[in-house]
């Protein structure tokens, strides 16, 4: 027991240590030490739903968290979009720290939530209609909008499909839509939380691509929070992984697989073999 | 003939075969009008006095119009309080319940000492018995947003009026047109009980009246009457409904 709690604090260490290791003027997340209770009897019991929370990203980095479920993933989604302020520790995004929601994030979910009485491209453009300074400017350069927004629209394939209402369309293309709304306002940040839990295996392997690409191309910084192991490696550069309630990083694993990345490397043993290490620990995880 | 056909035309047949059996009952057995009139007799009875009827009708009509008018102001002002602010639900909801339980038509003999004989005690208890589900309505569809879509906007910077107007509203929207179709036949309810022991006007007044001189085909006549203005008000914010707000409902009439 002793010998597992000290195994776990020399792996937090390291995880700091990595944090660390990026420089100041680098980091684009930066969590130092950050706890967070829901409420203040829960904080004055001590109970937290994420605890000591200590990680970095270069600009432009994907990473992903994995975890059991429950882990206090989507609370680590909270504090990076400022929706939440941690009880303890800083965050600091884009070397700003953060003090409230921030406009420089886009958000997809495993539901789509497409608003069912705005067609494709309306859906598409309503963060355009609320965040600045687009909504000052979105009587006047509607066309020009809708132009972007057909236009990202076809990068993911849904052309064709602007003017069609969300319940036309099968969960895949919703999906999609949906991806396209967190990204039209051009964040720098897109944070998704197990967006492609709900889908079948090949929609979900074609969407893997569909995000690639779009990352590729627009290298917006990404969290991607997932319990597919698969997807988190064949698309992050680092995979974190989350102890159970309270949730701890417990794993940073870099993911050096060259890229571009194509589906086929998931085949390759090299794949398989970092997968089955983040299972083994998420297991040991599971089994405490 | 296909099955939409026949499933649209079910409610026809089924409503003309239970006057046929009506009729054929009443003309079997013999039963007197006083205690049963038949459907011809109850068809007599409506033309016999016609113009009579209809003024009566329309000033039940308009009355119920009227309260119906004001329970939409006052169920969509409160629907709205409500649903959108948490403490306001909390004080409101378990108070509106139970003036909800209360029946209505206890409410006539103090509305008529405050206002009299007449329209006033009509309108106000039309208005009493239908706000209600139009309230609750407004309110369950603006308190049931998904918290991810909250996020997404709130992250955005949306102000709770924006995510109330691009979401909360339109989303809102089925939920009212539901509440109103419910909400004019409880009004029509409301309207004839006042009438039927606070006015010299109206079917319920027509109502008390045919029955008190055992005219009972008019009382059915009067029954028949406000039935089909039910229907009709009914018929008709649900055709507003279909039409307005189509997308809540795929895939029940083939959209």
């Amino acid at each position: 027991m002793t010998s597992a709690a000290t195994a776990q604090e020399d792996r937090s260490a390291a995880i700091a240590a990595a944090a660390a290791s990026i420089p100041q003027g680098e980091r684009f997340v930066d969590f130092d030490g950050v706890w967070l209770a829901y409420d203040p009897t829960l904080l004055a019991r001590g109970e937290f739903a994420v605890e000591d929370i200590s990680l970095s990203t270069r600009p432009g980095e994907f990473i992903a968290i994995v975890g059991p479920s429950g882990c206090g993933k989507s609370t680590f989604m909270k504090l990076a979009t400022g929706l939440k302020m941690p009880s303890r520790g800083n965050i600091r995004i884009g070397g700003q720290a953060v003090t409230g929601p921030l406009k420089i994030v886009g958000m997809a979910f495993q539901a789509p939530t497409l608003l069912p009485w705005r067609t494709t491209l309306d859906n598409v453009l309503l963060p355009l209609e609320i965040v600045e300074p687009y909504r000052s400017q979105f009587r006047a350069k509607r066309e020009e909008f809708a132009e972007r927004a057909r236009r990202l629209l076809r990068t993911v394939g849904l052309q064709g499909y602007e003017d069609k209402f969300p319940w036309q369309l099968s969960g895949g293309m919703q999906q999609r839509a949906s991806i396209c709304r967190a990204l039209i306002h051009e964040p720098r940040m897109l944070l998704l939380d197990e967006p492609f839990g709900a889908l079948d295996a090949f929609t979900r392997e074609e969407l893997w691509n569909v995000l690639r690409d779009l990352w590729s191309e627009q290298r917006f910084n990404v969290i991607l929070v997932t319990h597919d192991l698969r997807e988190a490696v064949y698309l992050a550069d680092t995979v974190y992984v989350m102890s159970k309630r309270p949730g701890r990083l417990v794993e940073r694993r870099q993911i050096d697989l060259p890229r571009p990345r194509d589906l086929e490397i998931t085949y390759t043993p090299q794949f398989t073999d970092i997968v089955h290490e983040l299972r083994a620990r998420i297991g040991a995880i599971r089994k405490t | 003939m296909n099955s939409s056909a026949t499933l649209k035309f079910a409610p026809l047949i089924l409503l003309v075969a239970i006057i046929a059996l009506w009729q054929a009952i009443c003309t079997f057995f013999n039963v007197s009008e006083f205690i049963f009139p038949s459907p011809v007799q109850i068809v007599y009875a409506l033309f016999d006095l016609w113009g009579a009827i209809m003024g009566h009708a329309w000033r039940t009509f308009w009355t119920t119009m009227v309260g119906f008018g004001i329970s939409i102001a006052v169920g969509v002002v409160l629907g709205f309080i409500i649903g959108s602010s948490r403490f306001a639900y909390a004080a409101m909801y378990p108070l509106m319940t139970a003036f909800n339980a209360l029946p209505k038509a206890a409410f006539v003999p103090i509305l008529v000492v405050w206002f009299g004989i007449g329209i006033g005690p009509a309108i106000l208890t039309a208005f009493l018995i239908s706000f209600f589900p139009i309230m609750v309505n407004i309110a369950t569809g603006l308190a049931t947003l998904e918290p991810e879509l909250e996020d997404v906007l709130r992250v955005l910077g949306a102000r709770r009026l924006d995510v109330l107007i691009k979401v909360g509203l339109p989303r809102t929207m089925p939920y009212f047109f539901a509440s109103l179709k419910v909400a004019i036949t409880l009004a029509f309810v409301g309207t004839t009980v006042s009438e039927m022991s606070a006015s010299n006007e109206g079917i319920g007044y027509l109502l008390i009246s045919a029955g008190s001189a055992m005219k009972m085909p008019l009382a059915f006549a009067g029954l028949l009457v406000v039935a089909v203005m039910a229907m009709a008000m009914y018929e008709f914010f649900s055709y507003i409904e279909r039409h307005t707000t189509a997308w809540a409902h795929r895939g029940q009439g083939g959209q």
